[in-house]
């Protein structure tokens, strides 16, 4: 069953950061931390800035561009091969993407 | 995890103190020939990661395009659940961290699905061996919703699960199959009934979509899941209890087990002075217990927010009109409709059903077997060796174009009923066709009159005092003979023949 959709205003913490950088896979060490936490406030401030100039008779915008209804037809196109898929990935075995533990860490 | 099972309550006792709220999700993976959002074919069965592209597998730059045919079942599953088709409605994205998406987003629908606030008349048989009406209870369906299915991962460690594994390796090819995926509203006032409920909405919730040919709908195959939400509230209580939500449940039997064990295991819990925790549990279906999953308090924050990528849909009416002119028969008008051409009685009618063989039964039927020799084969035979294997009807094996075929073996003669049991033991290993299998194992009834008049005169030898009644005119007697002479040709014999045989050989003595 969904939740409210979070509200992204406000400041966020150096914590916060770091946690998202986990669940993101982004490895930053202390410094980058110090360096980007400030950085990302200033821009979710920047954001919630615009929020204030938008009044409630203004409704959030998902799509720019007043288009709906457009489909493809249900034909097969081709696919990549399995190397093509499997060229990017870090680790690969058996013809899958090997991925570290899911369970265990913090998240 | 531990897999032990929980404290339970007695199950009347627990429905003597509690009533139980139900609520199902249901996630319906359709049968179009690609995905919801890119060109990949959706076969079954091939090798991993063949089935992938930027899109699917979430590359930078690749952009989703909805697939027609997915929003056309979307709706007609809707229409046929009796809800409202929404005029104009999104995808979101719903975020999490786990790696069977590869774009770290499930694209799904938040709060405008495409289809909402419908109804199913579900008809709970009478319980078995009572004279009582079939029940007819109605579940409110709160919405029916699109989305896209995940990938598939295998854990790589000691116990060959997710806990405890070392790593992980994830085939791509079923990201992005097109799911529907059908909410209930909370269902209350079932009683001690809720377990049948639950499986008669699920297993009449197939039987529509099977109708409505958007899905294999197979349980067996994950192409229909059920997630069983239950809680429990003091009885007479207007307020709901605590829920959990059992995932896996995979055959309609199982949706009944899981129910009936939540509400015992609730009741210990609720009866003790304990409170329920709103958590995830596992179904585990060679021991019927559930265990606990994660809890779901603090991981549920998904972050859903309008797809960007994707335009709005916005069916037309018209649309949705021509979509409402394709749906199948209403299944109750239906129902009776079979009935009266098969001629069966109320009870009948009602095994049928419950055993969830309607469809099996009517395509086998219009494969050329008769009505009652239909049910007979479904209902008995095929009914038993289901349950011995703790399968659903549907999923054990058997096509109802084999059930046609045994049974038109057995019309022409060529077999007979015990035989034809030999067939499906055949038709269950793989070994081909029933005319195949009666081939192969020689299962061919004899009625050459040289094999079968020695027979029976080796049978009228050894049984004089028999012989000698049936020269009196005890012709009944003679049932003991056909015994001897169907032993000694080890079933394969046409007993109809052997008994004129018989008389032919024995004439009763003025």
């Amino acid at each position: 069953m969904p939740d409210r959709p979070s509200d992204t205003a406000g400041v966020i913490t150096r914590d916060e950061v770091a946690h998202l950088a986990v669940l993101a896979r982004i490895d930053l060490d202390d410094a980058e931390l110090d360096h980007l936490a400030p950085q990302l406030s200033v821009i979710l401030e920047s954001v919630a800035s615009i929020q204030g100039v938008a009044g409630d008779d203004v409704p959030p915008t998902s799509h720019p561009m007043p288009l709906t209804n457009v489909f493809r037809e249900d034909v097969v196109e081709p696919s990549l091969t399995a190397e093509q898929a499997l060229s990017g990935a870090p680790e690969a075995e058996e013809q899958r993407f090997a991925v570290p533990r899911i369970l265990g860490d913090e998240q | 995890m531990s897999a032990t099972a929980a404290d339970l309550m007695a199950y009347d006792a627990a429905l003597a103190a509690y009533d139980p709220a139900l609520g199902l999700e249901v996630h319906v993976e359709l049968n179009t020939a690609t995905k919801m959002f890119c060109g990949c074919p959706t076969g079954f069965g091939a090798e991993p990661n063949t089935q992938v592209c930027p899109t699917c597998l979430g590359l930078p730059g690749a952009m989703p395009v909805v697939n027609r045919v997915g929003v056309e079942s979307a709706i007609r599953i809707g229409l046929a659940l009796n809800c409202s088709i929404a005029e104009w409605c999104r995808f979101a994205r719903k975020n999490y961290f786990y790696p069977d998406m590869p774009k770290n987003f499930q694209t799904s629908q938040y709060d405008e699905p495409i289809a909402f606030d419908g109804w199913m008349d579900v008809v709970v048989p009478a319980p078995e061996g009572s004279d009582a009406e079939d029940e007819v209870f109605r579940v409110e369906i709160e919405r029916a919703h699109m989305e896209e299915d995940t990938g598939k991962s295998t854990h790589i460690g000691e116990t060959g699960r997710i806990h405890g594994a070392d790593y992980s390796l994830v085939d791509y090819n079923r990201a992005g199959i097109p799911l529907i995926e059908i909410v209930t509203k909370p269902i209350r006032g079932a009683g001690e009934r809720a377990p049948e409920v639950a499986r008669a909405y699920v297993q009449q919730l197939r039987d529509l979509i099977v109708a409505l040919g958007v899905s294999e709908a197979r349980m067996d195959q994950g192409n229909l899941r059920a997630d069983v939400n239950l809680s429990l509230a003091p009885s007479g209580s207007d307020v709901l209890g605590t829920r959990t939500e059992t995932k896996n449940v995979n055959s309609f039997r199982s949706v009944e087990r899981a129910v009936r064990y939540e509400v015992q295991r609730h009741a210990a819990v609720l009866s003790s002075g304990g409170a329920i925790l709103q958590e995830t549990r596992h179904w585990h279906e060679d021991t019927g217990i559930t265990t606990s999953g994660r809890e779901k308090s603090d991981a549920e924050d998904y972050r859903y927010f309008p797809e960007p990528d994707l335009v709005p849909v916005a069916p037309s009416r018209e649309w949705v009109e021509e979509l409402r002119a394709t749906l199948p028969e209403n299944p109750t008008a239906k129902r009776a409709r079979l009935q009266a051409a098969w001629g069966y009685s109320d009870l009948e009618m009602r095994d049928v059903v419950g055993a969830g063989a309607l469809p099996l039964v009517e395509e086998t039927v219009e494969a050329g077997a008769s009505p009652q020799s239909a049910r007979k084969w479904w209902l008995s035979e095929l009914a038993r060796r289901a349950n011995d294997t703790g399968v659903d009807l549907v999923d054990l094996g058997v096509t109802p174009a084999q059930v046609a075929g045994v049974q038109a073996l057995v019309d022409a003669g060529t077999i007979n009923d015990k035989l034809a049991r030999q067939v499906f033991d055949g038709l269950l290993a793989g070994e081909g066709s029933p005319e195949e299998i009666v081939e192969k194992r020689g299962l061919a009834v004899v009625s050459d009159d040289g094999a079968l008049g020695a027979a029976v005169d080796k049978a009228i030898e050894a049984n004089p005092d028999v012989a000698e009644k049936i020269r009196g005119g005890k012709v009944a007697a003679a049932g003991a003979l056909i015994g001897a002479v169907m032993k000694e040709m080890r079933g394969q014999a046409d007993a109809g023949r052997v008994r004129e045989l018989i008389l032919e050989k024995l004439p009763v003595v003025e």
